[in-house]
Order: C-alpha cells, then structure tokens, then sequence
C-alpha cells in the first residue's frame, strides 16, 4: 500500500527507472500483436475464415488472390496506421526520455538522462523546464520556499500555481541540499492529481526527527513547467509510467454510434440470409449433383466418394456468397468518418476568432451521432454562460449597493462608504482580497496581474482592487496589502480549502501589527449562513441572495470571525494532525475545518454577474425545433438556474410554459412531489404547454437511489429539466439514466466537474473555455463556443448521417448486385458453384470499379446548409434513423435483386447460342452491373460537384482502361476479350438495353414519390431548387390545402416560446437580446399558431414507425 | 435538367488570423474544406422526367426494330439429329447404341432449304442440356500445358491428368470430352464444301495453344471421353479443340464447325452426312445442325429486338401517364406548405 522513498538513497529500492514509454507495440511484438487486435473484429474473423478456405482448392470458385488480395490490403492499412501513430509516439517518448537533467548523485550535480532518474534522486529544474517526473519539492531559489508552476499539460488550467516546500526542509541551502537524507512515506502510484497523502521525515543532522505532512501543495508533478522561479529541486517519487500523469493515461472504451449498430444489425442479417442460401443452394446441388450429374459422364463423378464430398457444394456457395458482405464497407466507413471530422476541424464558421481555437475532433468515428442526437445535457457556467465572472452588486451589512446603476463598482455610496473607512466595508474588502488562492504577478510595468484558479475569486479580488483595497503581493505565508495608500500586513496562518462538498473556504491571517487572528470565510449561502453566531440577524442577506438569484447572478456569503490565539493554537494542532493523515485525509481536514467555521460574523453577500454567451438562446432555439430536448445540469442554485434557463429559451414562463417543482428534504415529500409532477405532466402532454421540471441535488439524490422508475417515466415524458446543485457523479448517473432508455444523448460543458458526464455520453462535446482544457480533452469534439453547437449537429451531424446511410447501404447493394448474378448462373451451370465472373474481376469490383464512386458521397449535400438552418425540423430524419433502417436497407436489397435479374437476363439471352462464351458473357455481365451502379450512384447524390463527376464516370472510363490493359496480357484469361466486345455492335446494343430497363423503373419510381408522394426532405429540395424564395410566408395561409395526403411524416413540433416569455434584467447592454427579438418577430412568426399539438407525438414513438 | 449552381456564398474569410491550415483562403482545396465546392444540382422536374422517358421510348423503339429487321434477314437452319440418328432397334436403349463401336455411326438426314442463303454460311453444332460451365468441367484443364507443353502439367487437370503414370496432353476434362460427331454436306450429288479453317479465334491459336505442344498420352486410359486428336498436328492446329475448349457459359450453346463458302438455295434439298459419334444419350442432351448466315448482329435472336420494343414502347406509356398526371394535377414546385411542421401550425 505504500511507499517509502529513501532520499538520496538510490540502491534501496527497485522501482522502475524514469523512461516513459507509451508505444503499445515493439519492433517485435508488432506483428502478432496487431493481428491479434484485427482479428478481434468479428467481421475480420469472418473475412479470415473465407480466405483460409478459399486456399481449398477443390471448392475455390475464384483464385484466393481475390480475397487475400483486399484482405492483405485492409490489414495492411490498418497496420500501416498503427505503426505510424506508434512510431510517432515512439519518437516523442525518445525525446523526453532524452532530455538532460541535473540530479544529485555522491554530493554532487552531475547531468543524466531523464530515462535515467530513479525514485529517490534529487532533481535540479530551473526556469521554463519541463518536470521530468513525479517530485517532492524540498528546494526552490524563493526564500520563502515557493514556486510557482504551470500545469496545464496535466489539467489543462492555465493559471500559475504555487507550491510550496514542506515545513521542514525550509531554509536548507545549496550544501545541504545535496547531502540531505530522509525517507518519505507515501501511498503507491495512483491516478489522482489532487491528492497527495504523504509524509516526509529527514534524519539527523538535518533539523529534527519530525514528521512532516505532504500535500499536492508539495509536490512537482511531471509535464508542469516551472515558472517565474529560477530553480528548484525535489525528490523523485514517482517515475516513468508510474507517475501520476502516467498512470491517468488510459485508452478510452471506444464508443460505437447509433449508426454503427444498426450497419452491424443489418450485415448479421445479411449473414443469416447468406447462411439460408448457402443451405438451400447446396442441398439443391447435392440433390442436383446425386440426379443429374452422374449421369454427365463428362463430369466423371466417382462413385465412392469420401464423406466430406457432401460439404463441397455447400462451402463452394458460402464462398460465392461470401462476397454478399462487402469487405470494402469498413475502409470505406473509415475513411468517410476520418473525413467528417477533418470537415469539422476545417470549417471556418466553428472557428472562434476571439481564442484563435478550431473546432476539434478527438473522436473521428462518430459523426454520425451528431444528427441523431435527441438529449442534450448541458453545462450552465462557462458553456451557456461566458464564464467571464463581473462583480455587479453587493450588500454590505444590510445595505445594497449597485441597485440603481446595475454595478457596484460605481455606486457613489459604496465609494463613499469605503472612503470613509466604514468598519463593515473595510471587513468586506479585507475577506474578499484576502480569502482566496489568487496569486499576485507584478508584471515589469508595475501593474499587478492576478492568477487565480477561480473566474470568481479573480472578480471579486479585481474588484477590491477596483475599491482601492489592492493585494500586492503574496509570498508564502505573508500577504501585502494596500488600502487607501495604507500598507497592510498579514500573516496566512491556514488555509481551509474549498471542496464542493463543504462549498465554502476559509483562511486564517493574522494581523501583522495588532497580531491578532482572524478566520475570514467565503461560500455558498447554504454553507455560510448557517453558520452565522446565533444572534445575528441574518434575513436580510438571505432576501439578498433571493434577490440577487432572481436576477441570474452568482452570489457568494462573505463571514469573518476573530479568534482567541489560544482557541487557534488548539484547532491548529488538530489541523496539521489530519493533514498528515494517510487515510481519509480530506474526510478528516473537513472535520477540523468545520470546528473552527462557525459563530460567524456575516458581514454580507457579494453578486457575480456571468453573461451568457452570444448566440445561445437561437442555438437552443433552432436545435429544440430540430426535436433535441434540452436538460440544464448545473451546481448553481435553483433560481439562478432558473433564471438563466429563461434567458437562454430553454423554458418558458406562464402562461406559455409551466415550471414544476420537485423538492422535498426527506424520502416521503420528494416522493409526493414526484408523483404529483409527473401526473400533471401525464395530463399536460396532450397541451401545448411548455413543461419543465426542475430539481435539485438533494430531491436528485434520494430519487435515484428509489424512485428510478417514475422519474424515468418523467425523464422521457418531459422535454426539458433543470437539475441544479448537482454533482459531477449525478450528471454522469442523468446522462446513463437517459441512455438506459435508448436515447442518444450529447453532454456539453466545459469544467474539470463536465469530465465524468462527457465521457458518459454517447456525444461528449467540450467548450475550449476559461476554466482550462479539461472538459475538451475529454471530450469527442470541442469547440469554442456554445453557438457552434448548432452547426455541428445540423450541419456536420445530420450530412455525416445520410452520406453515411447512403455509403453503408449501397455498399451492401453492390455486392448483392454482383452476388445475386452468381447465384443467378448457379441455376444453369449446374448449381455446382461456378463463379461467373474470374477472380481479377471480382476483386476489381469491390476494391476499385465500386467503391470509389460512392466515396465522394461525401461531398453530396441534400440540402444546403441554409436551408437546414432555416428548417431545423428536418433533423428529424436522422434522429429517427429514416435513412438507414431495415426497411430502406429492404428498398436496396429489392433493388440489387432487380438489377442483378435485369443484367442476368438481358445478358444470358443477348449471349445466346454461338456467342456463348463464358469470358464474353461473364464480362458483359461485369460492364452491366459496373454501368448501373455508376448510374445509381448518380440518381441517388443530390448535388454534383467535378469531384463526384469525375469519379463516377471517370471511374467508369478507368473499367475500361483496366480491362483493356488486363486484354492484352496473353496469359490472362481475359486475353483479347475486351477487345472483341467493344468491336461487338451487340456489345453496346446489350448496354444500353441494361441501363434501358435497369434505370427506367427506378427512376419512374422515384420521381413518382419525389413529386406525389414527397419526404420533407424533397419539399425542401424542389423549394430550394426552383431558385424562387424559400419561404413564400405571406401567403402561406392562402396557399394552404387540405387535401395532401403527406401522412407518413408527423413531426412533432416544438412549440416556439413566446418572445414576452423572457425577463430582461440585466442582459440588456447584450446584444442578444435585440438580436433574438428580430429574429423571433421576423422568421418565426410563421410558427406562432403553433401552439396546438394535435397529438402527442414525442420523437420516441415517431421512431418505432 | 434544370441546373441550379451554387456559388461560394460570400464569406468574411478575411478577419481572424492566418492559420496554419488550410492555407489559403481561396481555390478548389480551401472550397473543399469548408465543403463549398460548386456543385450541380438537378432538380427532378415533371419536365425533365417526361423528357427523359420520351427521349428512351423514342430512340428504343427504332433500335428494336432495326435489330429485328437484322434478326429476320439471318437465314437459319436447324436440325436435331440426336434421336433420328438412332436406329430404330436402339431408340429404347440409345446409350447400348452409342457405347457400342461396333455399330456404324453414320446417319444421313436431309433437310431443305427455305431461305436463299447467301455464303459465307456457317455450319455450327448445338448441344442442350450440356454442362460445359459445370465447376468440376470447367476448371479441369491446363493453360500452361495447353501452352507450353507436358512438363506444365498440374494439378488443375483432376481427373484426367495423368494416365499409367504419363502425364496427358491434352490435360483435363475438357479436352478429354472433345465432341467428335463430324458432318459432311451434298447438295444432289455434288458435294458441299465445308471450310474447317479458322474456326477458332486467332489469339488462341497463336498464344493459348503451343505450336509445338503435341497430343500425347490422350485418350489412351480405360475410360474413352470423346474424340481423339492427331498425335502428329500441334494443338495450335487442333481447331476443333481450340473451338471446344472455349467453354460455353449457358447450357445450351453452339460451336462452329465451319463455314460453308458457297450460296445454298430455295427449295434446295442439303443431304447432311452425320458420323453420331457423341453420347449424349445417358444424360438426354440435344444435338442439333445448324447452317445460318449472320448479320451485323450475329445469328438469328430476336431477343434484343422485341426487348427493345417493349422498353421503348413502355416508357412513351410512362411519358404519357406522366403528362397527364402532371396536367390534371400539377404541384407547385417550391411549395413548402407541403412541410408538414408548416401544414400543421397554419391548420390551427
């Protein structure tokens, strides 16, 4: 369980040496290895299969080229992707390991390796170095013994940390340093990179026999970088993969899209239909064989034959119809997927000019889920909000400031009151300078930077500073102050941290003139006010925050205390008692904090304004209409979460929409106020009413652990929630609950508390915001900003889908086409397993002549990028999957069947009699079936650029080119062949009545259902095409008929908020508010009436039709 | 069709700074990034559909035609002669009949010209119900053999590969059934001459079959397949079995046997002299006689013909049903009123 590091003492232990290596194979290992991971796949098993027993000669139709060939090649690439990324990784791992470091060894400096480090050196790091690995720091060039580092390597904040050394090894010089002996006690190589449970003990003659207590504060964590510090030195204690930043490395479960599943579905069913012919056709040729063929004395069947003979016919079927599951689909799909995603890292309107941040995909294979979102759970701070925290208002011992002006900062009587030195201001000041983690920086210009881990304490230390309470400089444990040209000193005692559990923090100083001791608290009202003394009036700092919460700030308590120096010592012994627990320890710190933060002196509220974002009521405007239900997940309070959900249109306000209310503190009233919300919310479905549930942490908790049942049912019924004061575990349980049901569900946000729900959801997408990079690492896409979120689902989602429908499905169609033919001959070559086509043409088919063309389906567009924005609703079609299901799977099915019988007979009875020649016949079957799909490639893509038009028809060009390349080869079977056709008038004649009665029937069909019977897809389309305005709005009403019959889609509506429905308190020198008014009185007074549903129809019943 | 081009909708590419990628800003690649590239979109108009289908209806129709009228202009003769070519003691037992060599095979049938056939006339042999493209068949032979003589020999050839140990040449079930039935042809009692030369394609003789590739070993096991071959000619020369050993793809083929170079007749009255060596008789195939000229389109099939004439003649029923679809119930083409989310919000 644990570790003891003996410093300076590196032939003690036998931990493993400082290389890092994050290479998955070895030059060795690379080949079996990366088999044994491709052939995990079932379908690479399956296609394994067929090609080891295509090596059986007696019942190979075709050369076993034509299947190791693609086989080889697939695995190949595959492989050949492998090795790059790891020899890549390889490369950067050489580098690191390559760095050189000065540790100590033998008393003296002396240059290594990084690889070379082993648990125990001492390591030198100055200025702008990269941390070699896991180190306890026991040195820096401050005299105060900080350094300051940055970690975003590891967490992704961008701010400078302070670490400090360990009381102990304080004031050590450079001598000592490189003599010092001791061991440190600390727990076995863990993930966790806020936590650190050790000690550290140095023996004589260094100081005393003490233990000493190490927290993270106290270390040096590999990949930080440290700054602002010209040097510092610490002990390794962990190294190589063992180091926390190694052992977080992890490869993520990958994640496999609604699309995938349902492409996998339908190839099993395509398997079992294979499966029944092979049954079928090879009991027929048994039969066949036993009647007929013995009496074909040219066959010269034996008579005994041995007992295997009976799987010959069968097993020769399988592999002729092995082809029936094209091999080419899974290049193919990945492919397209990896171009999706460069699509999306490409585009330049997700593109945030104001961080210099493109969209990313981490996660190339899931585009496709994108366009079938149908939940989205979102973060409120930093990704609806900016994150951009403004101090705005306060109340200060009772009385408000900034009421009239909307900022505090200007109120005259603040000022006033501060120039005065009122005491209950002055103390304000002091808690909101003073208790915090900001880190001072004065810049070469004098001016003083602040860093600070927290938007809120940066706002609240900006805007003492803004009152003339100026924190200047923080060096350990001293902190300066200026006040009014006065120079304040303090001593920081203690530090009680924040933990979302306690919600709160406190700081102990002491007063460097009076001496006396003060505990200063800051925290969430439920965590401060109650721990106000018992005689203090507290009302009206609750009606504070009440109010303040109405207006969607953020508020914070603010309470100090005076201590007894006696009190302190006594809480002081305890503290550093549990700091140096190994067990429990944050369990046991908040303990002893808790002793110490009570009888509290409120001294008043402070409000922090966070703007939501630009463009956030549209985006969730358009994707609401698109059906994508909406849940906010947020830490925030009920009515700041509320309020900020009106801002941004997730919910409406009376009369248009109802807000219900789950609360309760015990077991029984949460179950009451759950039944009684979901049965107002049973009879409310079926009215055009606006209806949202709103519950927090608490209600959350004790509901998901017994009432999982009803609020599912309320979960699936209900549109939109808000669950605040929620932790990072219940966001990822909501977001599982969700998925339990089938939905596909997107999780945005953009904090370190936003990881576990985005790696939950099917979708994570990050904001790259202020709170650093950890949610966007996490995540399968980060973008810079909330309103990208609407491009990335209608735009890049919903085109991913239908070009990936329209791929998988004519995949499966071309090998059908060219199977079905095969099993069409088997029926006059004596269903003996005869291939007609010979094995270059068969792997020709597949690898080149048909996949190419459909490749450039990526660029189809169905519609334009405007029309979708215009008509959200039409997502709809992917959400419900109405591109790629069985039943338009059957739609392809039933047309490679027709081709393939339209080519095999045309063929059979145009090559009759003398031309009957099997390389003739079988390569005017090969042209048909090569014709028609480039024909069915083009009536299927919706728009054409040269790209598409070159592949599907240069492609076309290039069959023949290859074929009369393969005609002049003497030895090649095909010999002359092609040359023979083309000369052939009947050649051509039999083409053209291929393509004749191939296409005809299809397109008759089509334009039948594209002008009678219309998706709105091809409403849409026809609109948009005919070049006329888009939407003839004005008339609508007078254009409108009753007698279309256009049943099959029933979309059902989202109803569109009312424009009154929002407050606009403080968001009114925003520019969205006047933006979303146009655009709600321009384009979409057409959805006013909407309001009656006529059904209930939610996405989850539309999908089972 | 009616075209519809999208042109790059103008975008503020100039703000923002330059990044590494993509590198310009403008071109074909920078448009295909942001998916932008000009494209074409058809829209499927009531008009361009007609037109289609009466542009098909109006070009099949006379392709069909022409290729009936070239399928009528082919003179043909067919005669089966596999169950007239027994004697009448044997038709209850043909196969006794065919196994037996030590009765004549010679059959003399006479069939009478209906048609003036103007030379080259082509004299093919037709069998039904034979399996040359049965898997087991088809792939028992040696192209390298075939090429380079006996010492290519391989495995491929099972059953008939080798014979007491000595390879055979012609390797293969193919070769080793070589239909041998042979015809002659009199008119009164001159005789017709038939042109056994150059009745294989030309690349087979110079390249699929070696000049200096010999007969050996062939036909000389316990089980006789078909015809023999001139141990003393090269298979190059061997046309009849180059022309055999281009498998049929159907059941149902015929094979050339070659070309009779002068006109037949109306009325003419051909004897044909058959030697009916070739058993057909244990799996009830058909052998028949044909003599036909050709047209640009071969042999007589009218298939293509009457297929075209039935497309063409269905799609200008399409064009029709279309039109008056159309005219009697004409659909705005950008009515978006259609859409149902609209329908249903103006309905209330």
């Amino acid at each position: 369980m644990k570790r003891f590091v003996y410093i300076n003492d590196e032939y003690q232990n036998d931990y493993c040496d400082n290389r890092i290596s994050n290479t998955k194979y070895t030059l060795l290992n690379f080949l079996p290895k990366n088999l044994w991971e491709q052939f995990r796949r079932f379908m690479n098993q399956y296609f394994l299969l067929i090609a080891c027993l295509q090596l059986w000669s007696l019942i190979t139709p075709v050369n076993p080229a034509s299947t190791w060939g693609p086989l080889i090649f697939i695995f190949a690439v595959s492989a050949t992707k492998e090795a790059w990324d790891d020899y890549n990784r390889y490369i950067s791992d050489k580098q690191v390991n390559e760095m050189e470091i000065w540790i100590v060894k033998n008393g003296a400096r002396k240059h290594i390796q990084a690889q070379d480090i082993r648990v125990g050196n001492i390591v030198w790091i100055r200025e702008n170095e990269e941390v070699p690995c896991d180190l306890v720091l026991i040195g820096t060039s401050e005299p105060q013994g900080i350094c300051h580092v940055e970690t975003a390597a590891l967490d992704g904040e961008i701010d400078l940390k302070t670490r400090v050394i360990p009381s102990s090894c304080v004031g050590l010089d450079h001598e000592q340093l490189h003599k010092i002996k001791g061991v440190i006690e600390c727990p076995n190589p863990d993930k966790d990179i806020r936590r650190f449970d050790a000690n550290i003990r140095l023996f004589p003659p260094f100081i005393d026999n003490d233990i000493c207590p190490l927290t993270i504060n106290n270390t040096l964590l590999q990949s930080c970088y440290l700054r602002n510090t010209e040097w510092a030195c610490g002990v390794a204690v962990y190294t190589g993969n063992e180091t926390k930043l190694g052992m977080s490395r992890g490869v993520p479960e990958p994640k496999l899209t609604a699309m995938d599943a349902m492409i996998d579905k339908l190839t099993g069913a395509i398997f079992l239909f294979q499966i029944a012919v092979v049954v079928v056709l090879g009991s027929a040729g048994n039969i066949w064989k036993d009647t007929e063929a013995r009496k074909q004395w040219y066959v010269k069947y034996d008579d005994d034959e041995p007992w295997y003979q009976i799987l010959v016919i069968p097993l020769r079927f399988e592999l002729l119809c092995s082809i029936m599951i094209p091999i080419s689909i899974k290049v193919s799909l990945d492919f397209v997927k990896s171009l999706y995603a460069k699509f999306i890292e490409w585009d330049e309107e997700m593109y945030d000019h104001e961080t210099d941040t493109p969209a990313h995909a981490a996660n190339t294979a899931i585009s496709e889920d994108l366009g079938q979102v149908e939940y989205i759970l979102t973060d409120k701070t930093g990704t609806l909000t900016e994150n951009k925290m403004i101090f705005r208002r306060c109340c200060i011992g009772g009385v408000f400031y900034g009421n009239e002006s909307g900022d505090a900062l200007r109120d005259v009587e603040l000022l006033n009151a501060v120039a005065n030195n009122s005491p209950h201001v002055i103390k304000f000041l002091t808690v909101m300078t003073l208790c915090n983690t900001v880190v001072p920086i004065k810049s070469p210009s004098g001016a003083i930077l602040y860093k600070a881990q927290s938007q809120d304490e940066d706002a609240l230390v900006n805007a003492a500073s803004n009152l003339h309470m100026v924190l200047v400089s923080k060096n350990g444990s001293n902190a300066e102050i200026h006040f009014n040209r006065r120079v304040v000193q303090y001593d920081i005692l203690d530090i009680l941290e924040f933990t979302s559990d306690r919600k709160r923090m406190s700081i102990v100083v002491s007063d460097c003139q009076s001496g006396k001791i003060f505990l200063l608290s800051k925290g969430a009202d439920e965590a401060i006010i109650p721990c106000a003394y018992s005689e203090q009036r507290i009302k009206t700092f609750v009606d504070a925050v009440d109010k303040y919460a109405q207006l969607g700030l953020r508020t914070l308590c603010l309470g100090w205390r005076e201590l007894e120096s006696d009190e302190y010592l006594e809480w002081s012994r305890s503290f550093k008692e549990a700091n140096s627990a190994l067990i429990d320890r944050e369990w046991k710190v908040a303990e002893v904090c808790q002793k110490l933060e009570h009888s509290l002196e409120i001294l008043g509220v402070s409000a922090i304004e966070d703007r939501l974002q630009a463009g956030v009521p549209e985006t969730i405007e358009i994707l609401r209409q698109s059906g994508i239900n909406f849940w906010m997940l947020t830490g925030d309070k009920q009515s700041t979460a509320i309020q900020i959900a009106l801002l941004c249109n997730l919910i409406s306000s009376e009369p248009k929409g109802q807000l219900l209310h789950i609360n309760g503190r015990t077991e029984d009233e949460v179950a009451r106020s759950l039944e009684r919300v979901l049965l107002t919310t049973r009879i409310t479905t079926s009215e055009p009413k606006d209806l949202a549930f709103v519950v927090d942490g608490w209600a959350l908790e004790i509901i998901l652990s017994h009432y999982n049942e009803a609020f599912t049912e309320l979960a699936v019924l209900s549109k939109t929630a808000i669950c605040c004061r929620v932790t990072p575990s219940q966001k990822a349980q909501l977001v599982k609950l969700l998925k339990s049901c089938d939905y596909r569900t997107l999780a945005i946000g953009d904090g370190g508390n936003d990881v576990r729900m985005i790696q939950q959801a099917d979708i994570g997408v990050g904001i790259s915001g202020r709170e650093g990079l950890q949610a966007a690492r996490a995540a399968d896409y980060s973008i810079g900003k909330f309103r990208f979120l609407k491009r990335l689902i209608l735009v890049h989602g919903r085109y991913s889908y239908n070009r990936t429908a329209f791929l998988s499905q004519y995949s499966f169609y071309k090998s059908l086409l060219i199977c079905f033919i095969q099993i069409l001959f088997s029926f006059l070559s004596g269903i003996a397993g005869t291939s007609l086509f010979n094995s270059v043409s068969l792997m020709a088919y597949n690898v080149f002549y048909t996949s190419i063309p459909v490749l450039t389906a990526v660029l189809d567009k169905d519609l334009s990028e405007k029309t979708v924005m215009q008509n959200p609703e039409i997502l709809l079609y992917c959400q419900a999957g109405r591109l790629l299901n069985p039943s338009t799977f059957a739609g392809w099915f039933g047309r490679s069947l027709y081709h393939a019988i339209v080519v095999f007979v045309i063929t059979i009875h145009a090559y009759a009699n003398e031309k009957s020649e099997m390389e003739e016949l079988s390569m005017v079957a090969l042209s048909g079936s090569i014709l028609l799909q480039a024909f069915v490639v083009t009536l299927e893509m919706n728009s054409f650029t040269f790209v598409q038009l070159l592949a599907i028809w240069g492609n076309f060009v290039a069959f023949y080119v290859i074929n009369f390349l393969i005609s002049i080869i003497p030895s090649a079977g095909m010999y002359t062949i092609m040359f023979r056709l083309c000369r052939q008038p009947t050649y051509w004649v039999t083409l053209l009545l291929i393509s004749g009665v191939g296409m005809g029937p299809i397109l008759a069909l089509k334009y039948f259902r594209y002008t009678y019977k219309p998706s709105a897809i091809n409403i849409l389309q026809k609109a948009e095409r005919s070049g006329g305005p888009m939407y003839t709005l004005v008339n609508l009403e007078s254009q409108l008929r009753s007698d279309v019959e256009n049943t099959n889609i029933s979309i059902s509506t989202t109803p569109v908020k009312n424009k009154n429905s929002v407050y606009e308190p403080l968001l009114t020198e925003s520019p969205i508010i006047s933006t979303r008014r146009s655009l709600v009185s321009s384009s979409f007074d057409i959805f006013q009436p909407a309001q009656s549903r006529t059904t209930s129809s939610y996405p989850r019943n539309i999908k089972a039709n | 069709m009616e075209e519809a081009s999208t042109s790059a909708s103008g975008k503020t590419a100039a703000h923002g700074r330059q990044r590494a990628f993509p590198p310009a800003r403008s071109g074909v690649f920078y448009r295909f990034t942001q998916q932008n590239l000009p494209a074409w979109k058809p829209a499927m108009t009531p008009g361009c559909v007609i037109t289609i289908f009466l542009v098909i209806g109006v070009t099949f129709v006379p392709v069909g035609l022409v290729c009936l009228h070239a399928s009528n202009h082919v003179a043909e003769i067919v005669h089966r002669y596999d169950i007239d070519c027994v004697p009448n003691a044997y038709k209850r037992n043909k196969q006794a009949y065919i196994k037996n060599s030590s009765i004549s095979k010679n059959c003399t049938q006479e069939v009478k010209v209906k048609y003036h056939m103007r030379a080259p006339i082509y004299v093919y042999y037709e069998l039904d119900n034979f399996y040359q493209n049965h898997r087991r068949y088809v792939k028992s032979r040696s192209d390298k053999q075939l090429r380079y003589g006996q010492k290519h020999t391989d495995s491929s050839c099972g059953p008939i590969e080798r014979n007491d140990g000595l390879p055979v040449v012609p390797c293969g079930l193919i070769a080793w059934s070589l239909f041998n039935d042979t015809y002659g042809f009199t008119r009164g009692s001159t005789e017709v001459k038939v042109n056994r030369k150059n009745i294989s394609w030309k690349s087979d003789q110079e390249s699929k079959f070696g000049k200096d590739v010999y007969p050996f070993n062939f036909q000389n096991g316990s089980l006789i397949g078909g015809g023999r071959l001139d141990p003393d000619l090269p298979l190059s020369e061997q046309e009849d079995l180059i022309v055999w050993m281009r498998t049929a793809a159907l059941p149902q083929f015929r094979k050339l046997y070659g070309v009779i170079e002068e006109d037949l007749h109306v009325d003419e009255t051909i004897i044909m002299h058959i030697e009916n060596n070739y058993n057909t008789y244990s799996f009830g195939g058909k052998k028949s006689l044909i003599l036909t000229t050709s047209s640009w389109l071969g042999g007589k099939n009218d298939f293509l013909g009457y297929a075209y004439l039935g497309t063409g003649s269905l799609s200008l029923f399409l064009t029709i049903l279309f039109a008056l679809i159309h005219v009697k119930n004409p659909r705005p083409h950008n009515d978006s009123n259609y859409l149902s989310w609209n329908r249903l919000n103006s309905n209330s």
